[in-house]
């Protein structure tokens, strides 16, 4: 179990975590969603013993970063946000060195690396800065992943990668998961909370909720609507414009549109359009997803 | 100590996977040496210069002669007036002439100065320099030779005279170059793990912040006594230039002095916060005051006293005097042991710096 | 509705030696369009902005950008066009007037344009007082929107964003995502290359390209009817895999 206590941090004047608690379970497979800023990395990097809190307390599995952090940094697998491999060494060669460094041999946890390592070993004599986006992220994976740490860091790890490596990815992090590894993943990627087993939404160094992705959505209880127009520009103005309208914003090629009112059905929403000369396509009540969610608890704040 | 090892194959890997720092490494220290030893020794060497001698007195005769037997000047031909001085230029081939004023010695003994002129080839600035110094200080040695009163001799002429230039570059180059394989190169490394955010993962590995640090140093210690090594032996093959006291001694000593350059590389590496802020404290740092400061281009002897107390927080200074004693004049331990402890007491207050400054976390 | 085209590409072939990083490439775009160019890394994309930019020459193949020919009318394609990638957009040790000012000077505005254009634009940022302020310290969603209006200062036909809006919050990119509304509104042409497909999901029309061909080019909504996708992110798994 980590536990999280009333944690502060703060960098000269920028409150970079600001009172965050909360608990992940061992064999949890959680994310820390947000965008750039969000307090991630510092937190990542309290856990991880590598900066001390200003206030509070962090318990990983029964030990304290701050006073233990010798044997805080033996369990766990990290892998920064920015890629920590070194680019003029080959793959083989930087696995042989994280393996060394942390005491065990490429042979002795092979198995756990096996999946993954086999996608890039025919590479294996290439330079890491050599390979594309999503083969440098496999095996700063496996390096992470070498010393057969109880808890795996994994600070944006998406980052920077195209669709395909990311779903490949996040496979990978299911299999991990599976062979009871406690994986603890940042990503600013609203469509990767699904795939984890709980959440914390998170922005400005503050958390917002805390709880499975399904959950987080089904607390959305406004009813939502998505509006298909030709001019989404013109339709926001307009929208903006009307007494009852809570919030609108663009959403992919579509608005999502949020009424002050609670019995509100698509008739009314249309009329009002074509009140506004506004050609549109249709106006249907959809459930929110998790990137509604976050603009819905983060609304009133910012 | 596996750890350990396999941290210092990868600094290895590092170095030799990067052609420019193996051209630092290696190329450099031989292109210095070379170029320095070339340029000061061959430049002043049978130089061609006219003597316009308006005197013709036993002491300009003898000045004259002192001038053409110091083997620095040929002498090209006797002018008789000062319009001879352009065409003289004009050839190409006289490159100073010499003008001594009328009734020269007559002055020199009467009034305890007399005037020369020194007309200089100036296309050619830096070898105009060279040789109006030489000759100034031909003149300087005369003067100081008791007969007359009232010239003040020039010390760096009189270095000069003493000694053929690559001897005295050799102890500088050896210092600069040291200095800046061993302080330049691991500040760039260290913060170039810091830049590319592997220092993160290094840190909260089991390794211990002194096994990073030696694994960091220990391929530059080695380096900067290869390049040690290589500097004497060009010296010796290329320039003649001996060492006439214990080689056994200087490599400790030179090996003292990486260690010092080291620390201050870590040191500076615990400040800078990418390769480029530390490429740039290096230079102005260390290479600045090494070039300036240590005499090795310019005679401490010759500085402003504020300059000469800077002079002596300058590591280099040190390092410079005890190459000299032991490679020219044959010196032991106990000629250099002050120098030495003084260099031990810099690495004492730098390795303690920059052990206390190195950090376990990020902040 | 007749609408000019600013884009067209017919045939366009790249090759670096053996390597063809664009395969016969043909597309065209409407004034006023918000054009998405997605593909994997190295799919060939950004090779492709670079011709269209003027600054790599095609092997073969038609391209006209703004009513010039890329091959032979670089420098009237360039003066044409703004500019704004994730990766660098403005200087941080300059402030953001400092930065307008030169990005204007670049592109050719007069001192009195600029001014107006200038305070003008801070003022609908409200960044009209924070004027003096180093880019540096900015927010990450400041410095997108801020790079977007300076890209457009010079009034191009067309802009380019190079992954414009990565790593920001819901709320922040929804309103970069109106700025560049706007600005189609007012009649630039916006071509945004990115590998994030949500961003893709914000365009009239995206092309995907993959191994330096395009696989596919339409509208979302159609995309993701063609290959029986929830998302941009299915239909491009659906191509790429």
């Amino acid at each position: 179990m980590i536990e999280f206590k009333n944690i502060h941090k703060s960098f000269e004047d920028v409150h970079a975590v600001d009172d965050v608690s909360l608990r992940i379970e061992e064999g949890e497979l959680f994310g820390f969603i947000g965008p750039d800023g969000a307090g991630k990395t510092t937190l990542f990097r309290m856990l991880n013993s590598l900066l001390i809190p200003d206030e509070g307390q962090i318990n990983l599995f029964g030990l304290d970063p701050v006073k233990e952090y010798k044997k805080v940094r033996q369990i766990i697998g990290y892998m920064p946000g920015k890629f920590s491999l070194y680019y003029d060494l080959s793959i083989e060669e930087n696995l042989q060195f994280f393996a060394t460094v942390f005491g065990t041999t490429i042979e002795e946890n092979y198995h756990l690396i096996e999946d993954i390592y086999k996608q890039i070993e025919p590479f294996k004599k290439r330079p890491a800065g050599k390979l594309s986006g999503g083969m440098k992220q496999k095996l700063a994976l496996s390096c992470a992943l070498i010393h057969k740490p109880r808890l795996l860091l994994l600070d944006e790890p998406t980052t920077g990668v195209d669709a395909v490596s990311r779903r490949e990815f996040w496979e990978m992090l299911q299999k991990l998961k599976e062979k009871g590894i406690t994986i603890v993943v940042s990503t600013p990627y609203m469509d990767e909370a699904g795939l984890c087993d709980r959440v914390a939404l998170m922005q400005n160094g503050k958390i917002h909720a805390v709880a499975p992705p399904s959950e987080i959505v089904s607390q959305f209880s406004d009813p939502l609507y998505t509006i298909k127009v030709k001019n989404n520009y013109k339709s926001l103005q307009a929208l903006r414009q009307w007494e009852f309208c809570e919030n609108v914003y663009p959403f992919g090629e579509t608005l999502h549109y949020l009424d002050k009112r609670n019995n509100v059905s698509a008739d009314v929403i249309e009329a009002y359009l074509s009140s506004q000369q506004l050609t549109f396509d249709k106006v249907e009540m959809i459930q929110p997803d998790i990137e509604d969610c976050f603009i819905a608890l983060t609304h009133n704040v910012g | 100590m596996n750890r350990f090892i396999a941290f210092v194959k990868k600094e290895f890997l590092h170095i030799f996977r990067d052609y420019r720092t193996m051209l630092i490494l290696f190329i450099m220290p031989i292109a210095q040496i070379l170029i320095f030893g070339f340029a000061i020794t061959t430049e002043i060497k049978d130089a061609s210069i006219a003597i316009l001698d308006k005197s013709k007195d036993e002491v300009t005769r003898e000045l004259t002669q002192k001038l053409l037997s110091s083997g620095y000047f040929n002498n090209d031909a006797y002018l008789t007036s000062e319009s001879q001085i352009e065409p003289a230029f004009n050839d190409q081939r006289v490159k100073m002439v010499v003008v001594f004023e009328p009734e020269f010695g007559r002055n020199l003994q009467k009034e305890g100065t007399a005037n020369v002129q020194l007309v200089c080839d100036a296309s050619d600035p830096n070898q105009a320099r060279m040789l109006s110094q030489f000759a100034e200080g031909i003149f300087a040695s005369y003067a100081s030779q008791g007969v007359v009163k009232g010239i003040q001799p020039e010390v760096r002429m009189f270095y000069n005279e003493s000694l053929e230039g690559v001897y005295m570059s050799i102890p500088g180059i050896m210092a600069m170059i040291l200095m800046l394989v061993s302080a330049m190169m691991t500040s760039i490394s260290i913060t170039r793990e810091k830049e590319y955010g592997s220092m993160e993962v290094l840190l909260i590995s089991p390794l211990k912040p002194l096994q990073i640090i030696m694994g960091k140093v220990t391929p530059y210690v080695m380096m900067a006594l290869i390049n040690a090594v290589s500097i004497l032996a060009l010296g010796y093959f290329v320039f003649g230039v001996p060492v006439k006291g214990s080689i056994i001694l200087l490599l400790m000593e030179c090996l003292l002095f990486t260690i010092l350059a080291l620390s201050l590389g870590i040191l500076i590496s615990t400040v800078a916060k990418n390769q480029m802020v530390a490429m740039f404290m290096s230079m102005f740092a260390l290479m600045l005051p090494v070039i300036l400061l240590s005499g090795f281009i310019f005679p401490v002897e010759n500085m402003p006293l504020p300059l000469r107390i800077i002079s002596n927080i300058i590591p280099p200074k040190w390092f410079i005097i005890i190459v000299k004693t032991i490679m020219l004049k044959g010196g032991g331990l106990l000629y250099v042991w002050k120098e030495t402890l003084i260099l031990i007491g810099f690495v004492v207050l730098f390795v303690t710096l920059s052990v206390k400054k190195f950090k376990i976390r990020l902040q | 509705m007749d609408k000019k085209k600013v884009i067209t590409v017919e045939n366009l072939v790249k090759k670096f030696g053996h390597f063809t990083a664009n395969n016969n490439l043909n597309f065209h775009v409407d004034q006023g369009e918000i054009f998405g160019f997605l593909g994997a890394n190295g799919a060939g994309k950004t090779t492709a902005m670079r011709i269209l930019c003027g600054l790599s020459s095609p092997t073969s193949g038609k391209v006209e950008v703004a009513g010039f020919d890329v091959s032979h009318q670089a420098e009237e394609v360039k003066k044409r066009i703004g500019y704004m990638s994730q990766k660098f957009s403005l200087f941080e040790d300059l402030s953001i007037w400092e930065n307008m000012r030169f990005f204007a000077t670049v592109y050719g505005l007069s001192s009195s344009e600029f001014k107006a254009r200038g305070e003008d634009l801070l003022r609908k940022l409200n960044l009209y007082k924070e004027r003096k302020r180093l880019v540096s310290t900015l927010s990450l969603g400041w410095k997108q929107k801020l790079a977007f209006s300076v890209a457009i200062l010079h009034q191009p036909s067309i802009v380019f964003l190079d992954e414009p809006t990565g790593g920001v919050d819901p709320i922040t990119r929804r309103q970069f995502w109106e700025m560049i509304y706007e600005a189609a509104e007012n009649g630039i042409t916006v071509f945004v290359t990115t590998h994030y497909m949500d961003e893709a999901e914000y365009c009239d029309r995206v092309t995907i390209m993959v191994d330096g061909r395009i696989d596919a080019l339409d509208t979302p909504a159609e995309l993701k009817k063609q290959y029986n996708a929830a998302s941009m992110n299915d239909v491009f798994l659906a191509l790429a895999r």
